[in-house]
C-alpha cells in the first residue's frame, strides 16, 4: 500500500504530516511513501532527507492513504476516489457542506480533530500533542515581547524580581504554558472553571479560585459556559490579577462557539505598560477584547499577541509529534498488511467523518462509549486532554477490559452447544422418558443462565463468587435428604440403615459448606468499600 | 401429600430464583452483600421445604446434623485468615465432592431402581455423580495441601501419566456398562470406580504446579457443581439440577478467565507439568545475563517523595508476608502527600481469582483505587514509580518479547515502561512458574531484597519523618 504526504496549501501553515523519522516508521509497517515535492521545506525537512528515509517524490494524491495537517482544500476532492483514505484535521462541525462533497467521492475521510478522549486513543490525540507545543510557544512568545527577565535574580547590578504569569484555562496548552513559565523561573498562577487544582499545583503553579461553587466540566475535556454570577466573579478576579501580573496567557475555548471574552479592555488598561497578553484563542475570536488575530497589538504599552500559527512557529517539532500521532493511528488501523477502516472500533469510528459514500459524522453516541457490563456507565476520564494527569481512578473496578471478553466465548459456546444439544435431543427424544427430558431442559437452561449471569461478575469479586457458589453447591444436602426420604419404606424410618447413615454424613458435610461458604462471603464482602 | 409436594416445588422455584439473583448480585460490590443474603434465604427455603418430605422421626437427626454442620462451617469461616482463603475454598470443595459421592451411595444402598430406560438413566446419573464427586474430593484435598504447603508445589510427574489417566478413564467407562445393566448388584463396580476416581483426582492435581492452583480451584468448583447436577438427575430433583448447573458454569467461566489471563489452553493447565518441560531450561540458559541492581530503603523513600504517580503491583508474596496492611497505610501516606497511588491487579495474581482484591479490601483500601490489567496497562509510561510487591511472572517482559520463554504470549503488566520499578523480593529465586524474569535486569529496575512486610514498614518509617 502507498501513503502520500501532501504539501500544505493553507496560508502560513509550515507543518507537514510526515517527517523523515515517521516515514521510516511507516515504511517499517510495510507502506511505500510518496511525498509532494517541497512538502517539508518550511519545517526544515528537505526532499533529500525524505528520500534518504525511503520516500519517493511523486504525486501523493494517487496513493491509497493521503496524509495532511490542515483540512484538505475542497478542490482536492475531485482527485479522491472510492477506497482511498484521507487523513487530516477536518473540523466537520464548521464545514458540513464540504463534508457532503467529500462523501460523494466515496473516499473515507478521517478527522484527526475527532479523536475520542479515551485512554486508548491518547497516543494519537493530535489536538493534545499540538496544544502542548502551543502552550510552550505562548510563553516563548511572551518572553520575546516582554522587556524583562522571567527569573528573579540578585546580581551585582541590582535585584531583579521574577515575572508573574497568569494562565487562564488549564487544559493541555495551559498546563504546558505553566510548565514552560515555571522552568523559566516565573511565578505562575492559573485559573480554570473545572476543579483541576491538583493538576495545576502539580505543574508548580498556584491555583486561583472563584468563591462560587460551580463545576465547569463540560465533558470531553472541555469546560462549559458558566452562569452569569460566576462570570462576574471571574471577571473581577481577572481584573484584580491584571493589576499584579506581567504576563497573561489565555487558552479558553468552547467547542463550536466563539471563544469567551475573559480579559476585558478595562483589564488590559489596568496592566502595567510592558506587560504581555498571549491570546491562544485568537483564531476563535480571542479571549481578550483587544486581540488582533494573526498579529501583535499594542494597547498603551501592553502587547497583545494574537498569533494563529503558534504550532507552525515550531513546525519541525509540531510535524514530528503530529506525524507520530498519524503513525499510531495507522498502526491501530492494521498497518499495511491488514489496513482497514473498522467502523466497529471505538477510536476509528468517531474519527471517520465520511465512509462508503455517506457522511458518518456526528458518530452515534454508543460507538464512542465502550459498552459497560455494569449498570452505571463509567464516567469518561475528564482529565484525558491533560498530559500530566492520568485517568482518575474513578472508573468502576468492573471495567471495560472485561466487557469485550465474554462476547467471543459466548458466541462460540452457543455455536458449539446448540447444534450438539439439538442432535443429542433428537437422538434421545424417541427413547428417553418424558420426565428425563424435562429435567434435561431445566439443566440446559440453568447452564445458560449461569453462563450469562456469571460473566457479569466483576473480577474483583471472583473470590467471593467462588465462596458463594461453594456455599450454594452445599445444596447437595437436599440430595442427601431426598435420598433419606426416598428410602423410607413401609417399616418406617430406620435411623441406622446404611442409606440413612451415609446420607446423614453427606448432609453434615454439605452443611459445613453452607455455613462456611455464606459466612466467609459475608465477611469478605463486608470489607469491600468505596472511597469515602 | 400433594399439597406438601406443591409447596416443596414452589419453595424450590423460589430458591432457584434466589440463587440466580445471588450470583447476579455479585456483579457489583454495591449489590454483592444483598446477593449473598439472597443465597442464604434460598438455602434456608430449600432445606426447610425438603424437611417437609422427611418422615417426622428423621427430623431430630436432621436437626442435629444441620446444626453441627453449620457450627463447624461458621467456626471455620470466622477463624480463617484472609490470606488463607484459597485453602478454605479448596477444602470446602472437597466436602461438596465427598457429599455428592455419598449421596450417590445412599441412593445405591436404598436399593430401589426404576425399570427400563429410567433405570439406565438412574444408574448413569448415579455413576457419574459418584465419579465426579470422588475426583472433586481427592483433587480438592490435594489442592488444599499444595496451597497450605503440606504438599510440595512442584508437579508430580509419573512416567506415562497421560496414558495412565486415559486408561483409567476407559476402565471407568467400561465398568459403567455392566453396572448400568444391573445396578442393584453393582456395588462392587461402584466401589472400584470410586477408588479409581479418587486416584484420578489425586493424580491430576498432583501433576499441576502450585502457580496454576487458581485454575484448579475454580475447575474443582465447577466439578462440584456438575456432581450436584448429576445427583439431581439421579433423584429427579430440579433444584439440584439448577443449582449444580449454576455452580458448574460459574466455575467453568472462572477457569476460562484464568486460562485466558495466562494465554494457555485449559488442557495444558489440566494436563499439568507446566514449567518443568524441557523448553524451559535452554530459555533460562540463553536468557539475559547480569546481576540485578539492589536498592535500599533510603533511596526508595526519596524516590517516593519525588513521585507524582505510583502504581503498586501486588502478588502472592504480599499475601505470604501479610504485607497488605502496611501497604495500604503506605498508600494513604503517599496520597496525603498529593501523589496518585493505584493498584494494578493481574487476573492471576494470588492463588485464587480475585484474591488480591479481597486482601486489599481487608486492609480497608477503597476498591476504586484497584484497577484491572487492561485499565492500567496504558498508564505505565506516565508512572514515576512502580512497586512490585511479591509478584514475579505477571510482570515478566519475556512473556511479550521472548518467544523461547515458557510464558510467552501471556498478557502481563507492562511495569517496565515506568520510569522506575522497584521489586520487593525475598530472595533471588525464580517465580512460581520457575521462569527467569528479565525485568530484574532492566535499567529502570531496582531490587529491594527482604521480607515485604518489613520493607514496607521501613518505608513507612522513612516517609514519616
Amino acid at each position: 500500500m502507498r501513503i502520500g504526504v501532501v504539501r500544505e496549501q493553507w496560508q502560513g501553515e509550515r507543518r507537514v504530516a510526515a517527517t523523515p523519522d515517521t516515514v521510516g516508521k511507516l515504511r517499517a509497517m510495510g507502506f511505500d511513501v510518496v511525498i509532494e515535492a517541497g512538502c517539508g521545506a518550511s519545517a526544515s525537512f528537505s526532499d533529500a532527507a525524505f528520500e534518504a528515509a525511503g520516500a519517493t517524490v511523486a504525486d501523493p494524491l494517487d496513493a491509497d492513504i493521503v496524509l495532511g495537517v490542515r483540512p484538505f482544500p475542497v478542490s482536492l476532492a475531485q482527485r479522491a476516489r472510492a477506497g482511498q483514505v484521507w487523513i487530516a484535521h477536518f473540523w466537520p462541525a464548521q464545514r458540513t457542506e464540504e463534508l457532503a462533497v467529500w462523501a460523494a467521492t466515496g473516499a473515507t475521510v478521517v478527522a484527526m480533530d475527532q479523536v475520542p478522549r479515551i485512554t486508548r486513543a491518547q497516543k494519537l490525540d493530535a489536538l493534545s500533542s499540538q496544544a502542548n507545543l502551543v502552550g510552550y510557544r505562548a510563553i516563548i512568545e511572551a518572553a520575546t515581547q516582554f522587556g524583562r527577565f522571567f527569573p528573579g535574580q540578585v546580581t551585582a547590578a541590582g535585584k531583579v524580581v521574577p515575572a508573574k504569569v497568569l494562565v487562564i484555562g488549564a487544559g493541555v496548552a495551559g498546563l504546558a504554558a505553566i510548565g514552560a513559565a515555571r522552568s523559566l523561573g516565573a511565578i505562575v498562577r492559573a485559573f480554570d472553571t473545572r476543579p483541576i487544582g491538583e493538576q495545576i499545583q502539580s505543574m508548580g503553579a498556584e491555583f486561583l479560585e472563584v468563591k462560587i461553587a460551580e463545576d465547569g466540566d463540560g465533558g470531553g475535556g472541555y469546560a462549559k459556559e458558566m452562569s452569569p454570577a460566576f462570570i462576574a466573579a471571574e471577571m473581577a478576579l481577572f481584573l484584580e490579577q491584571a493589576r499584579e501580573v506581567d504576563v497573561i496567557v489565555t487558552t479558553a475555548l468552547i467547542p463550536g462557539k466563539r471563544a469567551p471574552i475573559l480579559v476585558t479592555e478595562e483589564a488590559v488598561r489596568a496592566m502595567r505598560p510592558g506587560s504581555v497578553v498571549v491570546d491562544l484563542a485568537a483564531e476563535m475570536g480571542g479571549n481578550c477584547a483587544l486581540t488582533t488575530p494573526g498579529g501583535v497589538a499594542d494597547v498603551g504599552g501592553v502587547k497583545i499577541v494574537g498569533y494563529t500559527d503558534m504550532a507552525s512557529r515550531m513546525a519541525e517539532q509540531a510535524s514530528q509529534l503530529y506525524g507520530v500521532n498519524l503513525c499510531h493511528l495507522i498502526d491501530d488501523m492494521g498497518k499495511a498488511e491488514k489496513f482497514s477502516v473498522d467502523m466497529g472500533d471505538e477510536v476509528v469510528r468517531p474519527m471517520t467523518v465520511c465512509h462508503d459514500g455517506a457522511v458518518t459524522w456526528p458518530p452515534p453516541p454508543s460507538a464512542v462509549k465502550p459498552a459497560a457490563p455494569v449498570a452505571k456507565p463509567a464516567p469518561a476520564p475528564a482529565a484525558a486532554p491533560a498530559p500530566t494527569s492520568k485517568p482518575k481512578a474513578k472508573k468502576k473496578s468492573g471495567g471495560h477490559g472485561h466487557s469485550s471478553a465474554p462476547a467471543a466465548p459466548r458466541s462460540t459456546m452457543a455455536m458449539m452447544t446448540l447444534p450438539a444439544a439439538g442432535l443429542m435431543l433428537l437422538a434421545l427424544g424417541p427413547f428417553a422418558p418424558a420426565a428425563f427430558l424435562s429435567h434435561l431442559l431445566v439443566f440446559v437452561l440453568a447452564v445458560f443462565i449461569g453462563w450469562q449471569v456469571v460473566w457479569n461478575v466483576t473480577p474483583a469479586l471472583h473470590t467471593p463468587l467462588m465462596s458463594v457458589t461453594n456455599a450454594i453447591s452445599g445444596i447437595i444436602l437436599v440430595g442427601g435428604m431426598a435420598a433419606m426420604a426416598a428410602t423410607t419404606g413401609p417399616e418406617g424410618y430406620q435411623p441406622f440403615s446404611p442409606t440413612n447413615i451415609v446420607a446423614s454424613i453427606a448432609i453434615l458435610l454439605a452443611m459445613i459448606n453452607v455455613g462456611g461458604g455464606f459466612l466467609v462471603t459475608k465477611r469478605m464482602l463486608g470489607m469491600f468499600r468505596r472511597e469515602a | 401429600m400433594d399439597a406438601v409436594n406443591g409447596m416443596v416445588t414452589a419453595a424450590y422455584i423460589a430458591a432457584s430464583a434466589l440463587f440466580i439473583r445471588s450470583l447476579g448480585g455479585l456483579a457489583n460490590p454495591e449489590t454483592a452483600r444483598e446477593g449473598n443474603f439472597q443465597g442464604m434465604v434460598g438455602m434456608g427455603l430449600a432445606v426447610g421445604a425438603t424437611a417437609l418430605l422427611l418422615p417426622r422421626e428423621a427430623l431430630p437427626v436432621l436437626g442435629v446434623v444441620v446444626v453441627a454442620g453449620l457450627a463447624i462451617g461458621s467456626t471455620l469461616a470466622q477463624r480463617v485468615a484472609m490470606t488463607s482463603m484459597p485453602q478454605l475454598v479448596a477444602i470446602l470443595h472437597s466436602f461438596v465432592g465427598l457429599a455428592a459421592a455419598l449421596v450417590g451411595y445412599a441412593s445405591q444402598l436404598g436399593g430401589e431402581v426404576p425399570a427400563g430406560a429410567e433405570g439406565v438413566i438412574h444408574a448413569v446419573a448415579l455413576y457419574v455423580g459418584v465419579f465426579v464427586g470422588a475426583v472433586t474430593f481427592t483433587g480438592s484435598v490435594v489442592a488444599w495441601g499444595k496451597l497450605e504447603g503440606k504438599i510440595g508445589s512442584k508437579p508430580l510427574m509419573l512416567p506415562g501419566r497421560h496414558a495412565l489417566n486415559a486408561a483409567l478413564v476407559l476402565v471407568v467407562l467400561g465398568m459403567l456398562v455392566p453396572y448400568a445393566m444391573n445396578p442393584a448388584a453393582g456395588l462392587a463396580y461402584l466401589v472400584a470406580m470410586t477408588v479409581i476416581g479418587c486416584f484420578i483426582g489425586w493424580h491430576m492435581v498432583m501433576a499441576i504446579g502450585g502457580a496454576d492452583m487458581p485454575v484448579v480451584v475454580s475447575m474443582l468448583n465447577s466439578y462440584s457443581g456438575w456432581a450436584a447436577a448429576a445427583d439431581g438427575f439421579l433423584l429427579q430433583n430440579d433444584l439440584l439440577i439448577v443449582t449444580g448447573a449454576l455452580v458448574g458454569s460459574s466455575g467453568a467461566i472462572l477457569s476460562y478467565i484464568m486460562c485466558k489471563a495466562m494465554a494457555r489452553s485449559f488442557w495444558s493447565v489440566i494436563l499439568g507439568g507446566f514449567g518443568t518441560e524441557e523448553g524451559a531450561a535452554p530459555a533460562a540458559a540463553t536468557g539475559p545475563v547480569g546481576d540485578p541492581i539492589a536498592t535500599d530503603i533510603e533511596t526508595l523513600v526519596n524516590e517516593l517523595k519525588e513521585a507524582q504517580s505510583v502504581v503498586i503491583v501486588p502478588g502472592y508474596g504480599m499475601a505470604v508476608a501479610q504485607a497488605q496492611h502496611p501497604v495500604c497505610t503506605l498508600t494513604k501516606k503517599l496520597r496525603a502527600r498529593g501523589c496518585e497511588v493505584r493498584f494494578a491487579i493481574h487476573p492471576v495474581a494470588g492463588r485464587l481469582p480475585g484474591h488480591m482484591n479481597v486482601l486489599l479490601a481487608e486492609a480497608n483500601l477503597p476498591y476504586d483505587l484497584v484497577l484491572e490489567m487492561d485499565e492500567i496497562n496504558d498508564d505505565f509510561p506516565e508512572t514515576d514509580v512502580v512497586l512490585v510487591i511479591g509478584a514475579n511472572d505477571i510482570v515478566n517482559p519475556g512473556a511479550i518479547d521472548d518467544p523461547s520463554s515458557p510464558i510467552y504470549g501471556m498478557p502481563v503488566l507492562h511495569a517496565w515502561e515506568a520510569a522506575r520499578v522497584v521489586v520487593f523480593k525475598r530472595g533471588k529465586g525464580a517465580g512460581y512458574a520457575g521462569v527467569e524474569n528479565p525485568l530484574f535486569l532492566r535499567d529502570c529496575t531496582r531490587m529491594l531484597y527482604g521480607d515485604a512486610k518489613k520493607s514496607v514498614d521501613a518505608l513507612l518509617a522513612g516517609l514519616g519523618e
